[in-house]
């Protein structure tokens, strides 16, 4: 018996032994857009077609940029413009790209206290939460999602802070389950919230605003200050994400299971709401 | 309450249909824990009966670290693994980041420690008189170890457990220096916290059942070899 | 000339800074049983060690067979000419079986030829019927049994026992020794037997040796020991309750007079007139009869009257201490004291032959 148990973890040692990847791209990536789903259906494309093995590391927004900006990453793909343009300012990241969109939704109880379904703007909707001191729940991670929430709390004038505005600290789905949970209200992007659907109570109560665009570009990371980069590679996968084949993959994913696509795709295009 | 139902419904449904990803991932879950506790055996044994049969300076010191170690976050050692292993880092010319050995690399360093401890612990409460009676018998230095060994393979193949139970439920190493790669480094914990966060709660519940089995198998088949010398 | 199979010389052990064992000059014979005995922490124990080769002394000579065994020596091999018994079993794990023969695994035997010699064993020592109990599961004195027989199935060209009967209750004890001096009687092998109990040393030892404070006191047939001790310290260990001071007065062919001040004995040895000497009195050898003044009997020429001081039952026999103007202790069975009466306060008078009385010249310290 004791030797049956020794053979088998000499075994699994030996077949445990494994081997560094020649050709690997290193993608860094938010966790929505791992969540969406749709990189399980990109990145073998690519790998096909290519013969590159992606590495994809789904972390917060702010992680992904700072593993880019070390070079511990070569592609960059996020939904943070703002942020994104600070570093193409350093120069660490470069050829900025847009991709596709999508949007964030406003969601609440079905009752509404704060009567957010009249308002006729995202940034009026917050003021009247704020006004109501209704409960509101925040991904507090510095994602992109909370970097959007923020700005749109800057233009409303209201400084969130109190006992009505609650920091998850988590991703997007844990965000919604509390809101739901807590009869609050949240902001969401679209395709997480078509996924969590059924199981929060939670109703859209405001949509289609322009700031509630979602954006979404690729960049690549400079080799120039670190050689371990690699920047061909990376490259290749920016080139894929705009191509128009992939493009149009891009177009019509989420429409088989939720009846809309999760995504516009933008490549070649002017920015989407006018912004950079 | 049926969301546990819809788990198990679930995790049934996975295995019949020998769902090709959720045995990937158990398979490698398996084999990266088997491997790093195989490795911390190897390394813990030997240390920890060292320690305890032989008197050096810093002798305490040496063991309070020890102690101290089968204690650390398993995110800590990650972090601190991930950054030896970054590009930038002094063992970034490896290669080794996001790849199975990185989270056999970090659950060594979390499991050895554990292993090397209850080793010494093991071989300490042996009378002393033990040893020099299996040397007044006629055994040679390593025949002694042998038999000092077998006397203490109880507490010894509570260590095991201890050291494989300790990484097969981690879940912050394996993500900080695996990354959670489908198809690469993605095993049971990781992608029970990824289904979780997506809303999948069913496939979560499903591969916590696959997990637990796992690790109740693994244990079961230690504790039978264990209690074998326990018959009166 | 030399019978030795083993021998200590000049053997040094030092323990943190001072000298714990020194012994000069300590010889094995072949196929005899020496019993080393002491008080605790004489170091016995680190003796027997060294001797068997379990430890390294820090200066000295040990000689296997006349052989000496050289710094660099082959130990394993010399060793394995050795099998040793601990106060505590200290049996492996598994059963009885696989303790016994653990020496021959040890050693590699073959199995077939293992298990003869486990089996013989095993029923030498009464526990066949124990073969395949589990070691974690025996009392104290089966586990012992276990562990004589384990040593005795290796078939040693030299035996060590140190104290194996020290944590055992009488009965068991008296049963053990009973069969450990037939099987030792039967088998004919060298033997090292250290114990602090002076029974077992009588029983079992051809010769017997004394080691007081880390040296080596005095070594003898049990008679020489424990009737001729040969200082007063050993004769206090050995059992000798009765030490007097004194001076020899007189000389009459062989019948000395010594003057110990409140009377005088008359003891048998050759030694100078004027000597300062110690006499010795065991205690079995002082014989008690009523204060009546009779003559003397049995050759007995010491008289001594004196009255009871106190009466302690020890066991199955009497320790009666009388004062003859000297405190004397008297070890005497129950009938006697039945027969004379005796209670604290009686008039006795204590008798003793001259050859009973044993002489210790003192030293000049």
């Amino acid at each position: 018996m004791k030797r049956i148990a020794l053979f088998l973890m000499v075994f699994f040692a030996l077949a445990g032994a494994s081997v560094a990847a020649p050709k690997s791209v290193i993608l860094a990536t938010t966790t929505s857009t791992q969540d969406s789903g749709l990189l399980d259906v990109l990145v073998p494309l690519f790998e096909k077609q290519t013969g590159y093995t992606v590495k994809t590391i789904a972390v917060g927004t702010g992680q992904s940029l700072a593993l880019g900006d070390r070079g511990e990453a070569d592609v960059v793909l996020v939904h943070a413009p703002k942020v994104e343009l600070e570093y193409l300012a350093k120069g660490t990241l470069v050829n900025r790209r847009l991709v596709m969109h999508n949007d964030f939704v406003l969601l609440g109880p079905a009752a509404d206290p704060a009567q957010v379904k009249g308002a006729k703007t995202a940034v009026e909707a917050l003021k009247r939460i704020a006004a109501q001191g209704s409960a509101f729940v925040s991904r507090g991670d510095n994602s992109g999602t909370q970097i959007l929430e923020l700005s749109l709390w800057k233009l409303a004038g209201v400084e969130p802070k109190g006992k009505w505005y609650l920091e998850a600290g988590q991703g997007m789905g844990a965000t919604l389950m509390i809101a739901s949970e807590k009869a609050a209200y949240t902001l969401s992007d679209r395709a997480t919230y078509l996924a969590f659907q059924q199981r929060i109570g939670s109703v859209i109560l405001l949509e289609g605003d322009a700031p509630l665009l979602n954006i979404y570009h690729v960049m690549e990371v400079n080799p120039a200050n670190y050689p371990r980069v690699n920047a061909a590679g990376g490259k290749a996968f920016a080139d894929f994400l705009v191509s128009p084949e992939t493009q149009a993959v891009i177009r019509a994913f989420g429409v088989e299971k939720y009846g809309q696509p999760l995504f516009v795709p933008d490549a070649g295009k002017p920015e989407p709401g006018g912004g950079r | 309450m049926d969301l546990m139902w819809e788990g198990i419904r679930k995790a049934i449904w996975l295995l019949f249909t020998a769902d090709r990803e959720v045995i990937g991932i158990s398979l490698l879950s398996l084999r990266v824990s088997l491997t790093a506790t195989a490795i911390s055996l190897l390394i813990g044994i030997p240390l920890g009966t060292t320690i305890a049969l032989t008197r050096f300076p810093a002798r305490r010191i040496v063991i309070s670290l020890i102690n101290a170690g089968m204690g650390l976050p398993p995110v800590v050692v990650g972090l601190f693994i991930s950054i030896l292993l970054f590009r930038s880092g002094p063992l970034g010319f490896l290669d080794l980041l996001y790849t199975p050995t990185a989270i056999v690399i970090a659950q060594v360093v979390i499991a050895a420690p554990i292993v090397t401890g209850l080793t010494l612990a093991a071989v300490q409460q042996i009378p002393a008189k033990f040893r020099l009676q299996m040397l007044a018998l006629g055994a040679s230095r390593l025949q002694m170890l042998w038999l000092l060994l077998r006397q203490a393979r109880m507490p010894m193949l509570a260590a095991v457990m201890a050291g494989f139970g300790g990484v097969i439920s981690e879940i912050g190493a394996s993500m900080m220096v695996g990354g959670n790669i489908r198809g690469q480094t993605r095993v049971l914990t990781t992608a029970t916290v990824m289904e979780t966060g997506k809303g999948n709660f069913d496939i979560a519940i499903a591969l916590s059942i696959l997990l637990l089995a796992i690790t109740f198998g693994v244990n079961y088949l230690l504790t039978l070899i264990q209690q074998r010398a326990r018959t009166p | 000339m030399n019978d030795c199979i083993l021998e200590g010389r000049n053997v040094q052990v030092l323990y943190e800074g001072r000298l714990a064992l020194a012994v000069a000059e300590i010889g094995v014979h072949r196929g005899e049983t020496l019993a080393v005995i002491g008080p605790n922490g004489a170091g016995k124990s680190t003796l027997l060690r060294i001797l068997g080769l379990l430890e390294r002394p820090a200066s000295g000579q040990i000689l296997l067979d006349s052989q000496l065994v050289a710094k660099d020596a082959d130990l394993l091999a010399l060793r394995r000419r050795f099998a040793s018994v601990f106060q505590d079993p200290l049996l492996i794990e598994g059963t009885v079986e696989r303790n016994v023969g653990l020496g021959l695994q040890l050693r590699r035997m073959a199995q077939s030829a293992a298990s003869e010699r486990i089996r013989l064993w095993m029923q030498r020592f009464g526990i066949e019927g124990l073969a395949s109990r589990q070691a974690s599961s025996l009392s104290g004195g089966e586990a012992q049994r276990v562990s004589l027989a384990r040593a005795f199935a290796i078939e040693p060209d030299i035996l060590l026992l140190d104290e194996p009967f020290a944590a055992l209750d009488p009965l068991t004890r008296e049963m053990l020794l009973r069969d450990l001096h037939r099987i030792l009687r039967e088998s004919g092998v060298t033997c090292v037997f250290v114990t602090h109990d002076r029974d077992e040393a009588q029983r079992l030892g051809d010769r017997v040796a004394v080691v007081m404070d880390g040296r080596l006191q005095q070594v003898g047939t049990p008679e020489e020991v424990f009737g001729r001790p040969i200082s007063e310290s050993v004769a206090r260990f050995v059992g000798v309750d009765n030490l007097l001071a004194g001076q020899v007065t007189a000389d009459h062919e062989g019948l000395l007079a010594v003057d110990v001040g409140s009377f005088s004995v008359r003891a048998s040895g050759r030694i100078p007139v004027g000597s300062p000497v110690i006499v010795c009195l065991r205690p079995e050898d002082l014989v008690l009869q009523s204060g009546v003044e009779t003559d003397a009997r049995d050759g007995a020429l010491n008289h001594l009257p004196g009255r009871v001081t106190g009466l302690f039952l020890t066991g199955s026999q009497y320790r009666v201490e009388v004062d003859c103007g000297h405190p004397l202790v008297a070890l005497v069975t129950k009938h006697c004291v039945q027969a004379l009466w005796l209670a604290p306060l009686s008039e006795v008078l204590v008798d003793f032959k001259p050859s009973a009385a044993h002489l210790i010249v003192k030293q000049e310290s």
